[in-house]
């Protein structure tokens, strides 16, 4: 019994890695892209990111998963998603790397804003060109302020998987419910918080070794 | 004929009127400080002329060669090209924290390496960058400090690293805004110690201070500024000697001087 409980939860667990990575391959760099436009000087592009993370961050995700799943079947009178399982788990990545890029482009924003003007003038006077002074002076201070609060948006990420199964997708929670059905039996649910665990235990040691990575100078 | 020639400064924030009409000329090796009570637009003067803001009117000539004229447009390119006729030091130093002094040094030439260069060549280039700036920090006293980060070294000692940054990109005319206002009285003196080093050297200053026995016993010429104008002009003798302005006698007598 236990070896079955194991081998149905890792395979659900596998299926939670696999969102939570493309999660993150997608929304980093979307989440940078939404950053500067809602930094954008041209107001109409800041105004229109600026309501896309009003919207995103303002409805549950498990609201948003429903809806992109759903929605253009009903909108559109066909499923753009197909009937297979891979349907479904590209309407959990698109709604997952939206949600977090979201989400990161605040994170990326208060860090890019936190950065001292002096910084921008003292490349400025140097001759440097803008994207110069992005990439070689603010970016590596920018990253060092927000590894903190990325860690915590990145393990409430690990997390927020479980929600994928709201549109049938087979992640480990699901896994640990259905022994309930099958078996009778409700540790296998309460499992399920141990691959939890070990793996977000495994990210803040990430996270720990990457601050101190860039422990070595101050500001 | 002037190295620098800056004619008719106009600037305004909002609206408020911070210069209001600034001219003055200086010769090559010429050092003048600027002094003024706060407000006097000292700073906005400094920022204009290394471009950091955008005069309403006016121009701004290096050897008769007009670099700004606030009539006309210029692309980033042609802004970046001309600011580099100055160098610039900031109150607030303004060193990158996360590379060492050297690199602080060496960042901005690093950069103006053209891509094109084969590798071997890059890397002649990138060793010479090296050296100069090796002999910059010696020349600021810091050879020994080259591999410190900005957090370890005192605010001095950081001020310095900026003035051999400002250095490294062969500056015409260096400015310098407050540099010593974020010192105490000791870190004070090593700075204004390098900065008569850079005299004796021939390097033509412009120096925004509030020590008032700097701007009398090492500059060439004196600038009192009041209200967005320049109130008086001329040699430190005359300007702290028999000053002619009213508005300059009242600045100079004020007690904490």
């Amino acid at each position: 019994m236990f070896q079955e409980v194991i081998i149905a939860l890792s395979e659900g667990f596998l299926k939670t890695l696999q969102i939570f990575f493309i999660t993150l391959v997608g929304a980093l760099p979307l989440g940078l892209i939404i950053a500067f436009g809602s930094m954008s000087r041209f107001r109409p592009i800041r105004s229109v990111m600026r309501a896309i993370v009003w919207v995103i961050r303002g409805t549950p995700l498990m609201l948003q998963l429903i809806a992109i799943f759903y929605g253009p079947g009903m909108l559109l009178g066909y499923n753009i998603w197909g009937t297979g399982n891979f349907g479904r788990n590209a309407a959990v990545a698109v709604a997952f790397i939206i949600n977090y890029a979201c989400y990161f482009s605040e994170i990326y924003r208060g860090g890019i804003e936190s950065i001292p003007r002096g910084q921008y003038e003292a490349g400025q006077v140097l001759g440097m060109t803008r994207p110069q002074i992005f990439f070689k002076v603010v970016l590596a201070q920018v990253v060092k302020r927000i590894v903190p609060p990325m860690s915590n948006e990145i393990i409430t990420l690990v997390k927020d998987t479980a929600l994928a199964r709201i549109i049938l997708v087979y992640e480990v929670i699901w896994a640990g419910q259905t022994f309930i059905k099958k078996a009778g039996v409700i540790w296998p649910l309460f499992f399920t918080a141990i691959y939890y665990l070990l793996f977000n235990g495994l990210l803040t040691i990430l996270f720990w070794y990457i601050e101190k990575k860039l422990d070595y100078y101050r500001g | 004929m002037a190295l620098l020639d800056i004619k008719n400064i106009h600037k305004s924030f909002g609206g408020t009127e911070v210069l209001r009409g600034i001219g003055f000329s200086m010769e090559k090796g010429d050092v003048v400080a600027i002094i003024g009570s706060s407000g006097s637009g000292k700073t906005t003067l400094l920022r204009c002329i290394n471009f950091l803001e955008t005069p309403d009117s006016g121009s701004i000539s290096i050897d008769g060669g007009e670099i700004f004229n606030a009539e006309k447009s210029y692309t980033d390119a042609e802004i970046r090209k001309n600011r580099l006729n100055f160098g610039m030091v900031f109150q607030s130093f303004n060193l990158f924290p996360q590379y060492t002094a050297l690199k602080n040094v060496m960042l901005a030439q690093q950069l103006s390496i053209s891509r094109g260069l084969p590798r071997s060549e890059k890397e002649k280039e990138l060793e010479r960058i090296r050296e100069r700036s090796l002999s910059l920090l010696n020349a600021v006293g810091l050879e020994d400090r080259a591999g410190a980060y900005p957090c370890e070294l005192s605010g001095g000692q950081q001020q310095r690293v900026a003035i051999a940054r400002a250095l490294a990109m062969n500056p015409a005319i260096l400015c310098f805004d407050e540099p010593t206002s974020a010192l105490d009285p000791e870190l004070t003196r090593e700075v204004l110690r390098v900065i008569k080093e850079l005299k004796t050297k021939g390097m033509t200053m412009i120096v925004v201070t509030h020590e008032m026995e700097f701007a009398r016993n090492v500059a060439d010429r004196v600038i009192f500024m009041s209200d967005g104008v320049i109130e008086e002009d001329g040699a430190p003798e005359a300007v702290f000697g028999s000053p002619i302005s009213p508005k300059t006698r009242a600045f100079l007598s004020r007690p904490e001087l």
